[in-house]
């Protein structure tokens, strides 16, 4: 590829290390950690970065495991370390509240992904126009947009303009979508959604499919990106960003990192970070294959050991169940039923 | 047999789907339906259904209180509006039974503290949610046993049995259930999550309760004690079933009991899988009767409410 029809478009990065990448270290990242990261993609250029724990506001729980730190405490610190850079949190509604996000403004978070499940937006109204209120840059973010068509996204991506979103987000959560479901999908937000509102797309790595998933949203409109540096983040990760930044350095769009500082970054901080090599394994390969929430599979990994069904067989069995971000609880209670069903476990009941 | 002339207060799900409870009831006869759109199709079936019916709101009913011989009313509506209607209502001593998160009243799980309201025979009442009904028995029955420190739930719920009511104030859903966790449950700290699931066909309701344990769990006592306490919830809503656990484990926060239940529902007015609509209406159903029944045997008496 040499010049592109994409030459001069100006894409804003947004890095997910220090809140997807919390799922890849089961939630155990230092806020020496943060701060070392955080200061890195600043330094590098990156304009926003996502800074909470993995699923969020509210997100320190039995279901979705606790930070060794609260969200203010890493907040507050990242935002004392960072010149440039713009800090976000994530905000799923039933989960996180109008409360914590208020705490988080205070500690210094200025973006807010307000998520909900993709045909779901209808419970985010409150959440939308509260973080308007605030001032901050607003996102409604459609979570595992595989599960709805692209007139359905259109649908709840409307709502969510209306509701005061001023970017719509097509999040591939389970890294299930290939270029063309992008495409489909990115073109008909732009055609509902006022000129002005943005659109950005959250890849996941599990099936390979991140930069050019990322591509193919940025031809059909996007001017957002969700990405991690060395792809630290849940399942097989999210789309590498500096791999992204420098296809898009070869296609002459606009990002304004610094391509080698990040390529650094994820040699000499990221990847030593890792407590397992985030990549395309069988059970991340699974996820994408069958459509299943990529953060299931940490958990799905845990049940599998404890109870003897393999993590495959389980995440499948979720996929097929059509179980969605959230739902870590019923991993365990499918693979307990599973079990049972195998002769593996006794039915106490 | 006398029976208790009831009013139902919004015409929505949780207002449709009370009028087939109360029907059955041997003590409970519902007469009026509240609504405020002339044209709502809640309206519409409690016409059908042999109710008499106001689009004009609570204002529409008063009038017909005393004459109709009103003395327990079901308020399905939102959270803002409760306690302007409950005040109305006790004012001419009709009791108050609130389906919404307004909570200004004792808040009520049947078969944790139900006897307790009904014998101070409290003039208002509220249900918390249908995640609160569906898990608070269970943490419960652990914490009837021994001291929990922490009590966390997640309610699964299908998309299609989720009001436009509920949808738009999740936040109150959360605090509401997080408080009557602690409140009735007997939780030291209680923390609620709620998905909203639209898979086809639906899902039934499921509830994951967790519960960390002051001291190692006395694992028999606990598991008799939600064994017992299923069994009493089942008598007003029969698809309240355990599918796994209690499981224990130690995790890094403590001693952990996980209890993994289903709500089907009885498909009155939304199909069984809309358990959380049922586990709601059945317990309100229930609390009315419990007022009732003391009221026919002239156990207690209602009495109004002066205006403060």
């Amino acid at each position: 590829m040499g010049d592109s029809n994409l030459k001069g478009r100006k894409v804003v990065l947004h890095d997910m290390c220090l809140r997807d990448g919390m799922h890849a270290k089961r939630e155990q990242i230092s806020v020496a950690q943060m701060v070392k990261v955080a200061t890195a993609l600043d330094e590098a250029g990156v304009p926003y970065i996502q800074v909470t724990h993995g699923a969020g506001m509210g997100g320190n729980s039995l279901q979705h495991g606790f930070a060794p730190h609260s969200n203010e405490e890493y907040i507050s610190a990242v935002a004392a370390a960072v010149k440039q850079t713009r800090i976000s949190v994530l905000l799923l509604p039933g989960l996180g509240t109008m409360r914590e996000l208020k705490s988080a403004f205070d500690c210094g978070a200025r973006s807010v992904h307000v998520a909900t499940h993709c045909t779901e937006a209808d419970t985010a109204p409150q959440h939308i126009a509260f973080a308007r209120e605030l001032g901050m840059d607003t996102t409604g973010f459609l979570m595992m947009a595989h599960l709805n068509d692209a007139r359905g996204i259109a649908e709840q991506g409307k709502l969510m303009e209306r509701y005061g979103a001023q970017t719509v987000y097509v999040t591939d959560s389970a890294g299930y979508m290939l270029p063309q479901d992008v495409t489909e999908r990115i073109s008909a937000l732009r055609d509902v959604l006022e000129p002005e509102t943005e659109i950005g797309f959250h890849g996941h790595h599990n099936m390979g499919m991140g930069i050019a998933n990322s591509i193919a949203a940025v031809e059909a409109g996007a001017s957002r990106i969700d990405a991690s540096v060395a792809g630290l983040g849940a399942g097989a990760g999210n789309t590498p960003l500096e791999v992204f930044a420098a296809v898009c350095d070869r296609m002459g769009i606009e990002t304004g990192v610094d391509l080698f500082k990040l390529m650094d970054m994820a040699e000499d901080v990221i990847v030593p970070m890792m407590d397992h090599m985030v990549r395309i394994d069988r059970d991340s390969l699974t996820l994408g294959f069958a459509g299943v929430y990529s953060t299931f599979l940490l958990h799905a990994k845990r049940a599998a050991e404890r109870f003897g069904v393999p993590a495959r067989d389980v995440l499948v069995e979720l996929g097929r169940k059509k179980m969605i971000g959230g739902q870590e609880d019923m991993i365990i209670d499918t693979a307990m039923t599973m079990a049972k069903q195998r002769g593996l476990l006794e039915d106490a009941a | 047999m006398k029976k208790i002339r009831c009013a139902l207060i919004g015409s929505g799900n949780i207002g449709t789907d009370l009028i087939y409870k109360i029907q059955r009831s041997p003590v409970l006869e519902p007469v009026w339906m509240v609504g405020i759109d002339p044209e709502s199709e809640g309206l519409k079936r409690a016409r059908e259904m042999g109710l008499k019916t106001t689009a004009d709101g609570v204002d529409g009913l008063l009038p017909h209180v005393v004459e109709d011989d009103i003395q327990i009313a079901f308020d399905a509506t939102s959270a803002y509006v409760h306690a302007e209607n409950s005040r109305r209502l006790n004012e001419l001593g009709v009791m108050m039974i609130d389906l919404t998160p307004a909570a200004i009243g004792p808040l009520c799980v049947p078969p944790v503290n139900l006897r307790e309201h009904a014998d101070k025979v409290e003039m208002n009442v509220n249900m918390i949610s249908c995640a609160g009904q569906a898990t608070i028995p269970i943490v419960n029955a652990v914490a009837r046993v021994q001291s929990v420190d922490y009590a966390e739930i997640i309610a699964s719920l299908s998309s299609k049995s989720v009001g436009p009511g509920t949808r738009a104030n999740l936040d109150e859903f959360t605090y509401t259930t997080s408080n009557a966790l602690e409140k009735v449950g007997g939780a030291k700290k209680g923390k609620a999550l709620a998905i909203i699931n639209p898979a086809e066909p639906p899902m039934i309701m499921r509830n994951t309760v967790y519960c960390l344990t002051e001291e190692a769990p006395d694992q028999p006592a606990i598991i008799e004690s939600v064994s017992a306490m299923i069994g009493e919830v089942q008598k007003y809503v029969p698809g309240y079933r355990l599918v796994n656990g209690p499981v224990f484990d130690e995790v890094p926060q403590g001693h952990r009991v996980a209890v993994y239940m289903e709500v089907a529902g009885l498909g009155d007015y939304l199909p069984t899988y809309a358990g959380n609509l049922d586990i709601m209406t059945a317990a309100a159903c229930r609390t009315a009767e419990m007022f009732a029944e003391e009221i026919l045997a002239g156990k207690i008496q209602l009495k109004a409410v002066e205006a403060a």
